[in-house]
């Protein structure tokens, strides 16, 4: 039986609160794993989280084959908020295309930041996606 | 591993006939380890009475863990005997806090026009620490911090040695992030300190109806303290951080509810002078 990670307070409490928001929400541990994503999330990206499940950010993200706003580039790992937001541990915000699960084209702004706990330990990341 | 509990009582000290059977002390618990060593829980009043019986024992080294600073939780260590007393040392271990040092916080208490001595002058050798993020050991015990629902930095701790596992949260409102029974272990906070324990004392300072006039305070119901219990798999269930206005016979019907919830769990209320061994 894999041991159980327990998460962080911080990310419990980021977890409550974005469950409670319209917003769509994603959260990613102090390893880059996705953890969460909320319900609005699902909405935009056309996948439920159950369905998902945690797993690495940036296999997540590339699955929905992110690409400039104009849609002719590819968006390379390192230009995506969260991944800068994670490596970094700065926010960062990016306008771009993904093709959700459906098969939709759709533009979004990604406002990534980074999650410190008391005595400034990192322990994830948050982002939120904008329709725009 | 050996519990004495010196003090059980939440947010204020409740002395007085209605509360001679469980205590009106704030919470203090004595750890004696199989090594030899001795840790303390909590530096509420309780802490008083336990100073004058480690100094008649001709203590000297005393570790002494803080959940957090609230007044409760403190304002026994100025009178706390072993700091008066220069053959002790006396190492605190607390919170990380991203502004002041541990020392610096509890200085406060330590100055006018709270109190006229300061911390500078105590007699013992002090020493502070932040709870490390690992866990470490402290005259063979396994020891772990972690931060939990509670009103500014707070941790609970679960203390591991051969005769067991105790964990500790005396103050702490799970529920504030989410309803329990409905969430995977790895989603509860203090289900790091608590899981598979032997013995958990667990804040349970209000009745369910009461409870709901004062979400948010960093308190659970006994509703939530049964539900975390069930949730993390401890084994045992002591109810603690009593509420001040709850007379013996209040916490009696307290401790009846937790047991008609709890089933064979069988809770029971701590109280000031209990001894729990383990195994």
């Amino acid at each position: 039986m894999p041991e159980t990670r327990y998460k962080h307070l911080v990310l419990i409490l980021a977890r409550e609160l974005a469950s409670s928001l319209s917003t769509p929400t994603m959260i990613v541990d102090e390893r880059g794993c996705l953890v969460y994503y909320n319900e609005a999330a699902e909405a935009v990206v056309g996948r439920r989280f159950a369905e998902t499940g945690e797993m690495p950010m940036d296999d997540w993200t590339a699955s929905f084959a992110p690409r400039s706003i104009d849609g002719a580039e590819p968006l390379p790992a390192e230009a995506r908020p969260a991944r800068i937001a994670f490596d970094e541990r700065r926010p960062a915000h990016e306008r771009f295309v993904i093709r959700s699960a459906d098969g939709v084209d759709r533009e979004l702004a990604v406002t990534a930041f980074p999650l410190f706990a008391h005595s400034d330990e990192f322990v994830g990341i948050m982002a939120i996606f904008w329709r725009e | 591993m050996r519990l004495t509990i010196w003090g059980c009582r939440g947010s204020l000290p409740t002395p007085g006939p209605r509360t001679v059977e469980y205590g009106g002390n704030t919470s203090c618990i004595e750890v004696a380890l199989e090594s030899g060593g001795l840790l303390v829980l909590d530096a509420g009043t309780g802490i008083r009475e336990l100073g004058l019986h480690l100094v008649e024992r001709g203590v000297r080294q005393v570790h002494l863990l803080l959940t957090h600073l609230h007044l409760d939780h403190l304002e026994g260590l100025r009178f706390f005997a072993p700091l008066w007393d220069e053959r002790v040392t006396l190492d605190i271990w607390g919170p990380p806090s991203p502004l002041l040092s541990l020392r610096e916080r509890i200085s406060r208490s330590f100055s006018p026009p709270l109190f006229p001595v300061d911390l500078g002058e105590v007699d013992a050798h002090v020493r502070f620490h932040d709870v490390p993020r690992a866990v470490w050991t402290i005259g063979g015990a396994s020891l772990t911090a972690r931060l939990v629902v509670h009103p500014g930095p707070t941790v609970g701790y679960r203390i591991e040695t051969e005769g067991g596992s105790v964990a500790y949260l005396p103050d702490h409102e799970p529920a504030l992030a989410g309803a329990i029974a409905e969430k995977s272990r790895d989603w509860i906070s203090g289900a790091a300190i608590a899981a598979d324990a032997d013995l958990l004392l667990h804040d349970s300072q209000f009745f369910e109806d009461e409870y709901e006039a004062r979400i948010g305070w960093g308190h659970s119901s006994v509703a939530d303290a049964v539900a975390f219990t069930r949730a993390v798999g401890a084994r045992r269930l002591v109810l603690f951080h009593h509420e001040p206005s709850h007379s013996d016979s209040s916490l009696e019907r307290l401790e009846k509810r937790a047991q008609e919830l709890a089933g064979e769990l069988a809770p029971t209320l701590a109280r000031e002078g209990m001894a729990i061994e383990l195994p």
